[in-house]
């Protein structure tokens, strides 16, 4: 909106050149807070990314046999069984059957890392383990192993509700993840609220506009042509509005990435999903 | 290759042996003008100089796609599929990829049903066209008209 | 690493008509791509794709650059007696795959 344009009467007297300080601010405060207007989306209404798709978009995700994503669950739960690293030691030696251990793991992530003091997501775990008790190098980010090994520990939790942000210690985390999902950014001056709590069921440029619940993460994506994480997600999005993508791993989208996952509370996990 | 100043009795000759000969190919997509010529070679190629009826083949192909990478096809044709009555293969032709060709499936008597299934990348909204070759090599076809949208958001090139 | 997904219905009563349905991951680059900085990425795609059921050629594919990444074929045979099935898919560069399914068929 113009500055120079008077919105309160004819203002006769008064200096046109810039609004009052105190209707700019008024101004600012409507045009501006999200948070107030926005509003979340009551439970019942929550949906999962899959409810957007056409028919055949789902029928490749439910048919195990033709979901691109379980190549990569298969690719992870071999390397869940490989001993690697100086201590020559494999995730099973550890950790067993993942069909057992893993189960639920990935619904909690991002989770709480008492040596760090701040959150950490399903992916920096898996390096975290790597390091300290594989001895073996980290993995790189969106690199084909890590990808592998998070959707096989992920496809343990799947069918299984949500309960990432539980832990009272994520609450600062939690909440800073809402302050940059409602925080307006880029070029195009949107934020992550603006469509997918305010125009979910929409559509932009021929597509529809989901919710952005992450139940599905890793999935494979038809626009990628492969399985990526949700922080290349984030990065992506935040890249379309035009603005600056924090780098992987910046405690930013791990804050966004636990505050998403909250938001998606109890509802189900669909790793690895597939999405258009 | 007719004279210029041929007569219309030269001219109905011609025509005449063509379709005595069975070498005018009837390729039916609606229009046919507006069939791109490297769609149409790239047919030929398969078909040779046969003609190209419409019908039988059935193409399962979303009007509207949600991402061109990956479109689910299933093209599948009425035929008995014994010994003697069969499809031997099926060809998937596009119209505005940078390449005709989509693939080509062969089956033969002994696969019980005449049907195939695959996603295929289309880069641009256009026109699917399936030709089945039958055992007694005549060919069959359909075509689809398939609409494909951009994805919205631009992202980083990885 | 090249991963496939098969699935072959375990069993079968002689004369059935079964559904066998491939994954296989493959990036099945065009070659009509380009990097950011404008060079072609060569083309690098699976080019053939062959199902023997007992050693015999059931199916056969050819595939070209508009076949998706990661391509999935599904087919139909006739389940005539217990055995193996097996598959193989070759490309550009060498690339060579294989994998088999076993099927009882009383």
């Amino acid at each position: 909106m113009d500055r120079r344009q008077r919105i309160f009467g004819n203002g006769i007297g008064v200096d046109h050149r810039r609004m009052k300080p105190s209707y700019a601010i008024a101004l600012a405060l409507l045009l501006f807070s999200n948070s107030s207007l926005a509003g979340g989306i009551p439970d019942g209404d929550r949906r999962s990314g899959y409810s957007f798709m056409g028919p055949d978009t789902r029928a490749m995700q439910d048919d195990d046999t033709s979901n691109p994503g379980m190549l990569f669950v298969l690719d992870g739960e071999a390397l869940w069984n490989t001993k690697l690293g100086a201590g020559g030691k494999a995730c099973s030696d550890c950790h067993g059957d993942a069909k057992e251990s893993m189960k639920g793991v990935a619904a909690r992530y991002p989770a709480f890392d008492k040596t760090l003091g701040r959150p950490v997501t399903l992916e920096q775990r898996i390096n975290l383990e790597r390091t300290k008790h594989q001895q073996a190098p980290a993995l790189a980010y969106e690199s084909h192993e890590l990808l592998a090994l998070s959707a096989f520990i992920a496809n343990q939790s799947r069918g299984m509700p949500v309960t990432a942000g539980d832990d009272p210690e994520l609450k600062p985390f939690v909440e800073q993840g809402r302050a940059l999902f409602m925080q307006r950014e880029g070029q195009l001056n949107l934020a992550c609220t603006n469509c997918h709590n305010d125009n979910f069921d929409r559509h932009l440029a021929g597509s529809p506009i989901t919710q952005g619940q992450p139940i599905g993460y890793p999935e494979y994506r038809l626009e990628w042509q492969t399985l990526g994480s949700l922080e290349r997600r984030l990065r992506s999005c935040i890249t379309g509005v035009r603005a600056k993508a924090p780098d992987f791993g910046a405690p930013e989208l791990v804050a966004l990435e636990l505050y998403l996952m909250s938001r998606a509370h109890g509802m189900k996990m669909e790793t690895p999903a597939v999405r258009p | 290759m007719p004279k210029l100043t041929s007569t219309r009795r030269d001219l109905l000759k011609l025509a005449g042996g063509a379709a005595v000969a069975g070498a005018v190919p009837i390729l039916t997509l609606r229009p046919l003008e507006a069939t791109p010529s490297t769609l149409n070679t790239a047919i030929r190629n398969v078909v040779g100089e046969a003609q190209v009826q419409t019908g039988k083949v059935k193409i399962d192909i979303p009007p509207l796609v949600e991402n061109g990478n990956t479109v689910p096809m299933t093209v599948s044709v009425t035929s008995p599929m014994t010994e003697t009555d069969h499809v031997k293969s099926i060809h998937v032709f596009n119209e505005k990829n940078p390449l005709p060709n989509i693939g080509n499936f062969y089956i033969g008597a002994y696969a019980g049903r005449a049907q195939i299934a695959t996603r295929i990348r289309l880069a641009d909204s256009q026109k699917v066209v399936a030709i089945a070759r039958m055992s007694d090599d005549s060919f069959w076809s359909a075509s689809a008209d398939v609409i494909v949208t951009l994805a919205a958001c631009t992202e980083e090139v990885y | 690493m090249a991963s496939t997904l098969i699935n072959v219905p375990p069993k079968a009563k002689r004369g059935d008509i079964i559904e066998i349905k491939t994954l296989t991951s493959h990036i099945m680059e065009t070659g009509f791509r380009r990097t950011a900085a404008g060079d072609l990425i060569p083309r690098n795609i699976i080019t053939s794709f062959t199902c023997r059921y007992n050693g015999n050629e059931i199916f056969r594919a050819d595939f070209f650059p508009a076949i998706s990444a990661n391509p999935y074929v599904s087919f139909f045979t006739i389940a005539k007696e217990s055995g193996k099935f097996e598959f193989e898919w070759t490309g550009d560069n060498g690339f060579s795959a294989t994998a088999s399914a076993s099927i009882t068929v009383a």
